[in-house]
């Protein structure tokens, strides 16, 4: 088995140096078959070891497989942890990349740094993959920073454009300060247990429990609260939460295929992920748990919001992805760690698809991405057309879709909780889902209705985007539709996760909605009496009356609540402190500090002083060698005289 | 004393059936060279480089399930003489390669080159696998009159002599002063074996002040042969007088022998005077360390810079033996044959850079080489990176080996004073660096060297970054090697 | 006990004797017919007074290294003849193998003219 795990993970990467490196020698053909070829290899291996795992019985695997180094007792190596939780994280990962590098060929056609291209996703599907399947934190940090540099490098694809260049410096900047946390936690695990195993971690996780961490003598905090907070941290950076979300948005300056893969269907679930393989140490921190729950219930609702005034269609799905991994990470806070996964899952379907649909409408409109110039598109792209309506029916959690089952689920086990903060993530996420249909259909609605207002150019080359660009919207619009149907019973209440998830009895949200569970019809039929049910379709109409029926009603709105729309423009502002507060602000200290302690302390004292004083001291040394044997003879002498000397005097 | 047989002595020699073939080979390549030509001593070379891999075969190929003496206890075959042995075969033969080029644009293509570099390697295996002084001093004399003669190697470079001479004379001094420290330890343990010495040490005479006098004479030759201050004296000016070919030798296996001779008689004989001569050692570790990084800085010749920079990086070595524990032993022999492959490669750059008329050892030679060969600039920016210690190259690991073998005994003075160097020390290899990427280069001539050489000098560079990055399979034999 | 020691007391009452005559007769029945070449001291081609620094041909440093080689390979080989009966076969190989490594050199110096004064 270990050779088919070490297969799914360079089988990426081998194709990823080929292509990077083949340069000429294979060409763009070349690039493009090798890195398809690589993944299509791990997704068919992936899906036998899902399969195995499900359908035969066959046992989880933890391993190592190659130890990189010893130090002080800590044990570094590569080693792999496939249990049920990874097997469905691989498939997850692998299939949408697959997508996403079949989608590439038709959206890249005519980019000059399309073997590049190819290379870097490539290289992110094998970093995916080693965040997923470590079985060790030195791995996962390793997985992390990995696809986060990939993440940097394909922000700035188009590094010409210094829009592209200032997003990405962005993104890596914030998660800078995520990692920060996470490796304090990792830091603190270490600490504590003495290991960087997770089954050893995962063992010693009561005396992590136990155990304190003294800040004053009078302030100490529990060791266990502390850790995950700072595990969180790092979660927050990569899975975008707020107040780290902000360089999110910005990363759409990247190609739209990268948007899909990588900042809506994947990376940004390393966070989630990341959680749920903590759970035996977030469930012992109640603390950390409510921490979690407020946050992401906060992203999921105030987020949701941007999207309605957002008028570049990649950033109104961005401001999507940022609320549904609101909605994960609360879901994460509610200890439905099974349901954030399922909805991961589900999301990762209809987020690509939603995104890779986008990138198809921009393709159209020649690389146009602002939905006020768009509009009437229905009739040039059919396909487009109705994938992206699956897309959206997921999104907004229409009764029957993916996004349904997971969605609704998952608002419920949260509305379950007992936990301090689990009144208000009810609220919002409730409420967010008025306004995610909000906005999902204002895009809609804007984009492939009323009337056409592109300029004469663009609507006489309107047309569909070639196979390569519609076969992958296709193949990820089926599982967006259905998958929900067949995967809510063994997810959510089948014990799919059993072993590698736990959670504790007190608990148990998911445990308490199983008893009330019929199957899916059942559960479809009790959800359309729900609230959120009847809340997404308010929003769809609401999207009707404001933004096709009568647009007018929508400035006058705007009008209305000027402040409010402000606020939302400026996106609470943010960006707004962190550049001239924060950034500002650190760039003066720095400024200051440059000035005195290092030009003047370190540079001219130190650094200068020194060196000024080694290089005498050298040259004086340098004179002792004369050149004369006897000189060197009697150094030789000098020597062996005062080792005895030294004897001698020493008894 | 073991009374002597002859049937055990035979089925010894099956231990030493590396040795015997090296030697064999050695005397069979010297005959042959005097039946060909000048026009062909290329085929002295290959047989060279073939005989050394053999014996490197040979070497790994015999089997001992623990230390085992034989040889009427003169020769001990374990674990560390079998690592050391196949290290340094493979380096001289690395070294071989490197050097036919060289030799060729000089007209100094001879196959003595070669028979004195296979004596030499014999005289390093023999002193690898020593287990009695008469087999230390046996390798070490083999070692050592090879060397001086390599060193004069090129007959008509008056700068050639003069080093030989110095290095001669020198080296005979430091000889006396091994034999009349072996000679003093004879006097009081009453035996040549090291086992026997150990013991009679082990016993008690550890406080003896004869024994310590002996210890201090040792030291000397120990010193001297790793090139540690104030023995140092003969390194810059062989390092720049010989033919770089010679000082490629000089400066890389010989190293092995040093670190051998140190561990044979310091830790297999006297293990048990650890305390005596882990504070001699101390002085000369942190005068290593000192002397040679700062005057390595004052430097323009790179060859003699190469040679301060070996003086300051035997004080790190000397730092794990001195630590006097096994991860200490391990930490030293990690760094003695990391610190050889780099030091093979670096002289092996100014071997690729020198041509005919051109030696291409002083720094200013290396200006602009990312402009002539970016490929070349990034090996030699490899050398640079690792020797100065920087992460992910081998060196880094080899620096914190030793660090912490010292931490480990408590020695936080002697961590703080090897990091404060080392730093001193990224400065003149930085400076390297420096030149070559953002320095207008002043020589514009083709990059030459055979295809082989290049091919070997760039596997050797990457190497020192894959073992950087993946230090574990080479930490793995030296914790095999000194349990 | 000091009887042991008379064979070497007649030896050396022998040989002194033995120059002693040798030198006699060669004084009064040799000719004699010095000059000025054949008075003057005679030292391996050297003046015998002056000073130590000066040069001298290499080959002198030659064939004092390759007599010493051999001179020291006498002086092997006499203790191993006497004790050739203890030592047996395996003392005969040992040797062999010694002769052996010194004959390669012998080839070596024949071979690279090294025996060759001019």
């Amino acid at each position: 088995m270990e050779s088919i795990y070490l297969t799914i993970v360079l089988a990426p990467l081998v194709a990823a140096i080929l292509a990077g490196i083949g340069g000429r020698a294979i060409g763009r053909v070349g690039a493009q078959s090798v890195t398809i070829l690589g993944v299509a290899t791990s997704f068919a291996l992936s899906a036998l070891v899902l399969k195995r795992m499900v359908f035969d019985g066959a046992p989880s695997f933890d391993g190592s497989v190659y130890t990189w180094l010893v130090s002080d007792g800590v044990t570094m190596q590569v080693g792999f942890l496939i249990d049920h939780l990874s097997a469905l994280m691989m498939v997850v990962v692998t299939f949408v990349s697959l997508m996403v590098h079949i989608y590439t060929i038709g959206y890249m056609r005519d980019d000059p740094g399309y073997q590049r291209f190819f290379s870097y996703i490539s290289l992110f599907t094998f970093s995916m993959l080693m965040l997923v399947m470590a079985n060790n934190f030195m791995q996962l940090f390793f997985g992390w920073e990995a696809v986060g540099v990939v993440s940097y490098l394909l922000i700035g694809f188009w590094y010409t454009r210094p829009t592209a260049n200032f997003a990405s410096m962005k993104a890596f900047l914030v998660n800078r300060v995520g990692d920060f946390g996470f490796v304090l936690g990792i830091a603190a695990v270490l600490y504590y247990s003495g290991s960087l195993d997770y089954s050893t971690v995962f063992a010693h996780a009561q005396a992590i429990a136990a155990a304190r961490l003294q800040i004053t003598p009078t302030i100490s905090w529990s060791a266990i609260s502390f850790t995950c907070i700072c595990l969180f941290i790092g979660a927050m950076g990569k899975s975008a939460q707020m107040p780290l979300h902000v360089w999110l948005p910005d990363s759409m300056e990247g190609p739209t295929p990268i948007s899909a893969l990588i900042h809506a269907a994947t990376m940004v679930t390393a966070g989630i992920f990341m959680v749920a393989r903590m759970s035996p140490l977030f469930e012992l921190s109640n603390t950390a748990l409510s921490t979690v729950l407020v946050i992401g219930a906060t992203t999921a609702f105030f987020m949701g919001l941007l999207g309605v005034v957002a008028n570049d269609i990649k950033r109104v799905i961005a401001y999507s992805t940022l609320s549904q991994l609101g909605y994960m990470t609360a879901a994460l806070g509610a200890s439905a760690y099974a349901s954030a996964i399922f909805h991961l899952m589900t999301h990762a379907f209809f987020k690509a698809l939603l995104f890779l649909a986008a990138g198809s409408v921009i393709i159209a409109m020649h690389h146009e991405q602002d939905m006020r110039k768009m509009g009437g598109l229905r009739k040039y792209l059919p396909i487009t057309y109705w994938t992206f309506l699956i897309g959206s029916l997921a999104l907004i959690g229409f009764p029957g879709t993916a996004g349904f089952f997971s969605k609704d689920a998952l608002i419920d086990a949260v509305g379950r909780s007992h936990l301090p903060g689990a009144g208000y993530a009810t609220v919002c996420l409730t409420a967010g889902a008025f306004v995610t249909a909000l906005y999902t259909f204002r895009m809609f609605f804007m984009t492939f209705h009323g009337e056409e207002r592109m300029d004469h150019h663009t609507r006489e080359h309107l047309h569909e985007s070639p196979w390569v660009v519609t076969l992958p919207l296709v193949l990820l619009a089926i599982p967006s539709a259905v998958v929900g149907w067949f995967t809510i019973r063994p997810l959510l209440f089948g014990g799919f996760f059993a072993g590698a998830i736990q959670v504790a009895p007190t608990h148990d949200v998911l445990g308490a909605m199983a008893s009330e569970f019929h199957g899916p019809g059942a559960f479809l039929l009790g959800a359309i009496a729900g609230l959120p049910v009847w809340l997404a379709v308010a929003g769809v109409a609401c999207a009707w009356l404001f933004f096709l029926k009568r647009p007018q009603l929508a400035d006058a709105a705007e009008r209305r609540f000027h402040g409010l729309y402000r606020i939302l423009v400026a996106k609470y502002g943010f960006d707004w402190f962190n550049e001239n507060v924060l950034a500002a602000g650190a760039r003066r200290l720095g400024g200051g500090l440059w000035r005195f302690g290092d030009q003047d302390l370190i540079d001219g004292v130190m650094v200068d002083g020194s060196a000024r004083t080694v290089g005498w001291f050298s040259s004086v040394l340098r004179t002792v060698q004369s050149g004369y044997l006897y000189h060197y003879a009697f150094a030789m002498i000098l020597g062996l005289a005062s080792l005895l000397m030294w004897l001698l005097w020493r008894t | 004393m073991n009374a002597f047989s002859v049937a055990a002595f035979n089925s010894g020699l099956t231990l030493a059936t590396p040795e015997i073939f090296l030697g064999l080979a050695g005397c069979g390549i010297l005959l042959l060279d005097l039946l060909i030509g000048d026009e062909r001593r290329h085929w002295t070379a290959a047989l060279s480089i073939a005989a050394l891999l053999i014996t490197a075969v040979l070497a790994a190929g015999v089997e001992v399930s623990g230390p085992v003496t034989a040889l009427g206890g003169m020769f001990l075959v374990d674990a560390m003489s079998q690592a050391l042995k196949v290290v340094a075969l493979v380096i001289v033969a690395v070294v071989f390669v490197y050097s036919i080029e060289y030799m060729r644009h000089r007209g100094i293509l001879k196959g003595e080159y070669f028979v004195l570099g296979l004596f030499a390697t014999l005289g390093i295996l023999v002193l690898i696998s020593a287990a009695s002084l008469v087999t230390v001093y046996l390798g070490l004399e083999l070692l050592s009159l090879c060397l001086y003669a390599m060193v004069a190697f090129d007959r008509d470079s008056g700068r050639a002599a003069e080093s030989a001479i110095k290095f001669f004379v020198l080296g005979s001094l430091a000889s006396g002063t091994l034999l009349y420290g072996m000679s003093i330890i004879y006097g009081v343990t009453g035996s040549l074996e090291l086992g026997t010495i150990a013991a009679a040490v082990q016993g008690g005479l550890a406080t003896n002040i004869g024994l310590l006098f002996g210890i201090a004479f040792l030291i000397v030759a120990i010193g001297f042969k790793f090139g540690a201050v104030p023995f140092h004296m003969w390194i810059p000016d062989v390092y720049e007088g010989s033919p770089t070919c010679v000082t490629l030798f000089v400066g890389s296996a010989p190293k092995i022998a040093a670190f051998a001779l140190a561990m044979r008689l310091l830790v297999d004989g006297l293990g048990g005077a650890h305390v005596d001569w882990g504070q001699m050692l101390v002085v000369l570790s942190v005068l290593s360390m000192a002397v040679g990084n700062v005057v390595a800085i004052a430097q323009t010749n790179l060859k003699r810079m190469l040679g301060y920079s070996t003086i300051s990086h035997v004080g790190y070595i000397l730092l794990g033996i001195l630590a006097g524990t096994s991860q200490g032993y391990q930490s030293a022999m990690f760094y003695t044959i990391t610190y050889v492959i780099v030091a093979a490669g670096s002289f092996g750059m100014i071997l690729l850079l020198s041509r005919h008329g051109f030696e291409a050892d002083r720094i200013e030679d290396f200006k602009g080489l990312n402009a002539r060969s970016p490929w070349f600039a990034g090996m030699m920016a490899i050398f640079m990176f690792s020797l100065a210690g920087l992460p992910p190259f081998i060196g880094f690991w080899a620096k914190l080996g030793v660090i912490q073998a010292v931490l480990g005994i408590n020695a936080v003075w002697l961590a703080v004073v090897a990091v404060l160097f080392s730093v001193v020390g990224a400065f003149y290899y930085l400076r390297v660096v420096k030149m070559m990427y953002f320095d207008e280069p002043v020589d514009a001539a083709r990059i030459d060297g055979s295809p082989l050489m290049r091919a070997v000098l760039s596997a050797n560079a990457l190497l020192v970054l894959l073992l950087g990055i993946a230090p574990g399979a080479l930490l793995v034999v030296c914790a095999h090697a000194l349990p | 006990m000091l009887d042991q020691y008379l064979p070497i007391l007649i030896f050396m009452g022998l040989a002194a004797v033995l120059g002693l005559a040798l030198f006699t007769i060669g004084w009064f029945a040799g000719p004699r017919r010095p000059d000025a070449q054949k008075l003057s001291p005679y030292e391996c081609g050297f003046e015998a007074f002056e000073d130590a620094r000066m040069r001298f041909d290499v080959r002198y440093y030659l064939v004092a290294i390759i007599f010493v080689v051999f001179d020291l390979e006498i002086a092997f080989f006499f203790p191993w003849a006497v004790s050739l009966r203890e030592t047996g076969t395996f003392g005969l190989l040992a040797m062999l193998v010694f002769a052996l490594l010194l004959v390669v050199a012998l080839v070596y110096d024949y071979r690279k003219g090294a025996l060759e004064w001019d």
